[in-house]
């Protein structure tokens, strides 16, 4: 079985967010990167199938020459393959251009299972997958924690809202993954010295016949306007406490007054 | 958010792609895995069990080994894998050093084919646990005196002594275990042990207030009958357990500047945060600053000794002396570090809401293991006089 994971190099759930200066992307100076935390959930899931059943993991992404550190992270946690869809000189690509050029390369491999966090860290717009099963006219399932195999097929667990929802689907598939009690291994060191010495294959959109100049930038379907980040908490107010009686009083008067929620 | 490292003369520059590599690693292992869990353990006086498969997947057990799907570093980025452990705990770092230095280099270097072929790949993937017996209760910097003796018998031996202060002892399968052979004369030869054999008891040391988090035991051997096959058969001498003693001493040398790297960070932190005298940061009177300026001044040194001491390890040009200077001085600077730290948090610096004092309390132990502080000066006083000022045992 051959699975194809899908890894996004997002900036670090630890970011302190800053606005850029054209307004409508982010600061990236000083920002930290990493492999999405629903992405590593779904290499970890692609990971053990393969221990599992045998067959290849390869890793791929859409992304800057510095996502291949997330690439190369995969191999070192075990993937035998890595392929990095560049995204020098494009435009802001927004999900169906991603989509776009993840699928026009997953044509030219042979995936049972192509896997993807449910969501990207980061954008959270939840859209890569279910565009994905439709781009490569495939089944997909999202918010898969569990995964048995079968001939032919998979029965996927879906963590849906107070219960799991059981489906199953034919391969090929296209899976998106929840967070689930498969923790996301380590490398090894063995691992990291291996991953050093492999190739990782770079195509360009045009090498894959996707015109992204087309659906990019400002001519992507989504474009982003405006990029604001939330009101600055306020200050804490305290009520001293040395007479809880009165204490009480004042917190009513302040819970009706000032924060009007009574 | 993660540690971000002391780095304050651009020393990462210094280091490979690959020494990072696996440095960073370890780091985020430590941040993760081990520092939610380690002040619990540490006040508990449990050793963390559940990361032992976790750090076998890791291949931190025997990382420079080059066989058994190991994958043969280099001696440098073994060494951060020290650092960045001690930063942890010295305790964590004290298991994985006994584990690798103690026990599989020496079965690696000196045991028979078949006790590699049985060993080695167990306790890299943590299905076996191993310790190092030397230290006897009458016996400590003065090891060549042993007591333990083995003595054949047809073609088995019987061992008989008992051991003391010994790391991971109550819970190993396998004890490398030195002793001397025919009488209290005869030369001193490596055994391994198994748990379970009859004779052989490993109670631990009670009420210990240092290294919470390991495990130290006392080893007892009653007329324990061993097969011939388990001697050791590529080293006869003290210089047998002293090469072990050097390569864990090496790796402490890095675990002292990881344990003062967490202090100093903790305590820079602090200094930064806590207000005191017209709300101004602790971190703004000079006798705060002095300290701080002395913890990153020596962390400095003893970053750049260690990493010497790795280049050289690596070339083939290391000597012990080189290790006891290391050890003595990065050791040492972690214990100065801890307790600056400790002052600089006030209360703060006594309670298990930040880990200052568990490393406080560590450290103690490793300045005394591995060569006692003074130990490693005589040592290092004999290495530039040329004379002996005691009788100290050489490799
Ligand atoms: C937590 C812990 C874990 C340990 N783990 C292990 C282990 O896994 N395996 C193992 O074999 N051992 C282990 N040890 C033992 C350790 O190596 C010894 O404690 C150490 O060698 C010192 O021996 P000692 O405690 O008997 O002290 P002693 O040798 O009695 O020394 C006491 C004091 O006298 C000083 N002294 C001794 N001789 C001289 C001299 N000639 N000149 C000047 N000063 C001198 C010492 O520096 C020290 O200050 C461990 C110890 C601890 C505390």
């Amino acid at each position: 079985m051959n699975h194809v994971v899908c890894i996004a190099y997002v900036p670090d759930t630890d970011t302190k967010i800053k606005v850029g200066a054209s307004g409508t992307s982010i600061d990236e100076a000083g920002v930290k990167w990493i492999v999405s935390p629903y992405d590593e959930y779904a290499l970890e899931a692609a990971l053990r199938a393969k221990e599992a059943k045998g067959g290849t993991v390869t890793v791929l992404t859409y992304g800057p020459a510095a996502a291949e550190t997330g690439l190369r992270d995969g191999l070192a946690r075990g993937a035998d393959e890595a392929v990095r869809i560049a995204s020098e000189g494009v435009g802001e690509a927004d999900s169906l251009a991603v989509a776009t050029l993840l699928a026009a390369q997953i044509k030219t491999m042979k995936a049972d299972v192509v896997w993807l966090g449910n969501k990207g860290v980061g954008t959270d717009a939840q859209l890569v997958v279910p565009m994905l099963g439709e781009l490569l006219d495939l089944p997909h399932v999202t918010l898969v924690t569990e995964l048995d195999w079968k001939d032919g097929s998979v029965v996927a667990h879906r963590e849906i809202e107070g219960a799991t929802e059981i489906v199953e689907a034919p391969l090929p598939v296209v899976i998106g993954a929840q967070k689930s009690k498969a923790e996301p291994r380590y490398a090894s060191l063995k691992g990291i010295m291996a991953a050093k010495k492999k190739q990782i294959a770079v195509k360009k959109p045009a090498d894959l016949g996707v015109d992204i100049a087309s659906m990019s930038g400002a001519n992507a379907a989504v474009v982003w306007t405006k990029l604001e980040l939330p009101a600055a908490r306020q200050a804490v107010k305290l009520v001293p406490a040395d007479d809880p009686a009165k204490a009480a009083e004042e917190l009513l008067r302040l819970l009706r007054e000032e924060a009007k929620v009574l | 958010m993660g540690f971000p490292g002391v780095d304050f003369y651009g020393i990462d520059e210094m280091l490979s792609e690959d020494e990072r590599a696996v440095r960073d690693l370890v780091r985020e292992f430590v941040d993760e895995e081990v520092l939610p869990i380690i002040e619990e353990c540490a006040y508990e006086g449990r050793f963390p069990k559940e990361l032992v498969p976790k750090m076998a997947a890791m291949n931190l057990y025997g990382p420079t080994i080059p066989e058994y799907g190991l994958p043969g570093l280099n001696n440098v980025a073994y060494g951060l894998i020290t650092q960045e452990l001690e930063r942890g705990d010295s305790g964590l770092r004290s298991f994985v050093s006994v584990q690798s230095s103690l026990v599989m280099f020496p079965i690696y270097k000196y045991g028979s084919q078949e006790q590699k072929d049985r060993w080695i790949p167990a306790l890299a993937k943590g299905e076996a646990i191993g310790c190092f017996g030397l230290t006897e209760p009458d016996f400590g910097s003065n090891p060549n005196g042993m007591r333990t003796v083995a003595k054949k018998d047809g073609d088995d031996w019987i061992l008989n002594g008992a051991k003391a202060w010994i790391t991971n002892g109550s819970i190993a399968d396998v004890a490398v275990v030195w002793a001397k052979v025919g009488g209290s004369d005869g030369p001193i030869r490596g055994f391994l042990v198994e748990k379970g054999m009859k004779g052989f008891t490993a109670p631990e040391h009670r009420m210990k207030m240092s290294l919470r988090a390991s495990v130290t035991s006392q080893l007892a051997f009653e007329d324990v009958r061993l097969p011939g096959a388990n001697m050791l058969p590529g080293v006869e001498g003290i210089k047998g357990p002293l090469s072990c003693l050097t390569q864990a001493r090496y790796g402490i040398s890095w675990g002292g500047i990881g344990s003062a790297m967490a202090t100093y960070q903790c305590a820079l932190d602090y200094a930064k945060s806590r207000k005191q005298f017209k709300d101004r940061p602790i971190a703004s009177h000079q006798m705060v600053q002095a300290k701080l300026a002395f913890m990153i001044t020596e962390i400095t040194k003893g970053q750049l000794l260690a990493l010497r001491l790795g280049r050289m390890k690596d070339a083939g040009t290391m000597t012990p002396n080189h290790v006891s200077m290391a050890k003595r001085n990065n050791v040492w600077v972690a214990r100065e570090c801890a307790k600056l730290a400790r002052e600089i948090l006030g209360a703060n610096g006594i309670v298990g809401e930040y880990p200052v004092f568990r490393h406080l309390a560590n450290i103690e132990s490793v300045f005394t293991y591995e060569g006692t502080h003074d130990i490693h000066t005589l040592i290092l006083g004999q290495a530039v006089t040329g004379i002996p000022s005691y009788n100290p045992p050489m490799e």
